[in-house]
C-alpha cells in the first residue's frame, strides 16, 4: 500500500519535473533566437525541410478536404435551397478550423516525429554532448533553427491548405454540382470578415506551429537514449501534439469566437 | 548549382507561395476586395428595398442567368437603393419597359435579381435605367402584415 502511494508520487513528481524541463527548453530556444541573425542559413535548411517538403501533402490534402466539404455542404444545404451558401460554408469551415488544424496534424505526423527521431538520434550518438564538449550550446545551435524554422512554416502550410481547398470546393461545387459562380463567391465574400476569420486562423496555425515544434523537439532532447527510447519518443511526440493540438484548438476557438 | 543554393530557392518559393495563398485568402475569400465585373453593358434599377441583395449576385430572365449585381449603392435624395447591373453583351434585346424583382431562392437562399420582359419595341441600352421595379420581400414585414390581417379579423 505505501509501496502504492511511493510510486504514484514518483510518477507525479517525475511529470512535473519533465513539464518544467520542457517549459525550460522553450525558454532555452527562445534566448536562442537572436543568435540565429548572425547564421540565417541554419533557419533556411529547416524552413525546407518542414516546409517545403510538406508542401505536397498539404496541398493534396486540402485539395480533397475542399472537395469533401464541397460536396457533403451541397447535400446538406441543398435541402434547405441555400446551396449558394456552400461557398461561405467551404471557406468558413477551412479558414477558422480545418486549415490550421489539419495542417498541425499533418506536420505533426510528417515533420514533428521526423525532428523528434534526428534530435534523439543525435542525442543516443552522443552529437549534443559532443556539441557541448566543443563549448558549442546545442539548444541555440540545433534545436533553435528548428523551432523557428516550425514556427514560420506552419501558418505558411496552413494559408495553402485553406486556399487549396476553398478551390477544391469551387471546383465541385460549382464545376460539378452546378452552383452558382457569382453566388458562390460573393457570399463567401459577404460573410468571410480578414480580421475575423484569415487573421484569426493563421493566430491559431502560429500557436499551433510553436506548440507542435516545441514538443516533438522536447521529446527528442528528452528521450532516453536508446534505440527503443528513440521509437517510444517519436510515438509520444505525435501523440502529445496532436492531443494538444485538438485541445488548444477548443480553447482559442472559444477566445477567439466565443462572444 | 550547389544544393545549399537549391534550399534556399526552394525556401523562397515556399514563402512566396504562401504569401500568395494569404493574399488569395484576403482578396478573393474575404470581404476586403469585391473584384467587379467589366464585360457587358450596363442597366440601372432604383428599389425602394433591396433587402439583402449581394454585389455579385446573378440577374436571371426567365430563370437563366443574364448579368450580374455590379454595384449597391443608397441614393441620399430620393431614400432609394440604386442597384446598377451589368448585363451580357449577347442578351441585348432587353425591352425598354422590363420589369425588375428582387427574389429570393428557396426560402432562405440568397437574393438576386429576376427580369420579366415588357412588350416594349425599343430597347435597353448601356446606361439606361429600369422604370418598372418591385422591392425585396421582407419576410418579418409580411409576417407582421398577416399577424395584423389576422387580428382585425378577430376584431369584427
Amino acid at each position: 500500500m505505501l509501496d502504492l502511494l511511493a510510486q504514484l508520487g514518483r510518477s507525479g513528481l517525475a511529470a512535473l519535473e519533465r513539464l518544467g524541463r520542457g517549459h525550460l527548453l522553450l525558454l532555452g530556444m527562445i534566448r536562442g533566437l537572436p543568435s540565429l541573425a548572425v547564421r540565417p542559413r541554419l533557419l533556411t535548411a529547416q524552413i525546407y525541410n518542414i516546409g517545403v517538403l510538406s508542401v505536397l501533402i498539404i496541398t493534396v490534402s486540402g485539395l480533397f478536404v475542399g472537395m469533401v466539404l464541397g460536396l457533403q455542404g451541397y447535400y446538406v444545404l441543398s435541402q434547405f435551397g441555400a446551396a449558394e451558401s456552400l461557398g461561405v460554408m467551404v471557406a468558413a469551415s477551412l479558414v477558422r478550423e480545418l486549415g490550421p488544424v489539419v495542417t498541425a496534424l499533418l506536420v505533426a505526423g510528417r515533420a514533428g516525429s521526423a525532428l523528434t527521431a534526428e534530435i534523439g538520434l543525435m542525442k543516443a550518438t552522443e552529437q549534443l554532448s559532443g556539441l557541448e564538449m566543443m563549448a558549442v550550446d546545442p539548444v541555440k545551435r540545433i534545436l533553435t533553427p528548428r523551432f523557428l524554422g516550425g514556427l514560420i512554416a506552419m501558418p505558411v502550410l496552413a494559408a495553402m491548405f485553406s486556399a487549396v481547398g476553398v478551390l477544391g470546393g469551387y471546383f465541385v461545387g460549382v464545376g460539378l454540382l452546378g452552383v452558382d459562380d457569382g453566388a458562390f463567391w460573393s457570399q463567401m465574400q459577404a460573410k468571410i470578415d480578414l480580421h475575423e476569420d484569415v487573421v484569426n486562423g493563421v493566430i491559431k496555425s502560429l500557436v499551433f506551429g510553436l506548440v507542435v515544434t516545441w514538443i516533438a523537439l522536447f521529446q527528442g532532447y528528452d528521450a532516453v537514449p536508446t534505440s527503443e527510447g528513440v521509437s517510444r519518443a517519436t510515438t509520444r511526440a505525435v501523440v502529445h501534439s496532436a492531443l494538444a493540438v485538438l485541445a488548444l484548438d477548443f480553447v482559442l476557438t472559444a477566445l477567439m469566437f466565443g462572444d | 548549382m550547389s544544393r545549399l543554393r537549391l534550399i534556399e530557392i526552394a525556401v523562397g518559393a515556399f514563402m512566396v507561395a504562401g504569401f500568395v495563398a494569404l493574399f488569395f485568402l484576403a482578396m478573393k475569400v474575404s470581404n476586403l476586395g469585391v473584384a467587379s465585373v467589366t464585360d457587358g453593358y450596363q442597366l440601372i434599377a432604383r428599389f425602394d428595398n433591396v433587402g439583402s441583395l449581394k454585389v455579385r449576385a446573378p440577374v436571371t430572365m426567365a430563370g437563366v442567368r443574364v448579368g450580374r449585381v455590379e454595384d449597391i449603392r443608397f441614393d441620399k435624395d430620393t431614400y432609394e437603393a440604386v442597384v446598377s447591373l451589368r448585363i451580357d453583351p449577347r442578351y441585348d434585346t432587353i425591352p425598354a419597359d422590363t420589369f425588375a424583382n428582387i427574389f429570393t431562392a428557396g426560402l432562405l437562399g440568397e437574393q438576386y435579381i429576376g427580369l420579366a420582359p415588357g412588350g416594349s419595341d425599343e430597347l435597353l441600352a448601356d446606361g439606361d435605367t429600369l422604370d418598372y421595379t418591385q422591392s425585396a420581400l421582407v419576410l418579418e414585414q409580411m409576417i407582421g402584415q398577416f399577424l395584423f390581417s389576422k387580428a382585425e379579423e378577430g376584431a369584427k
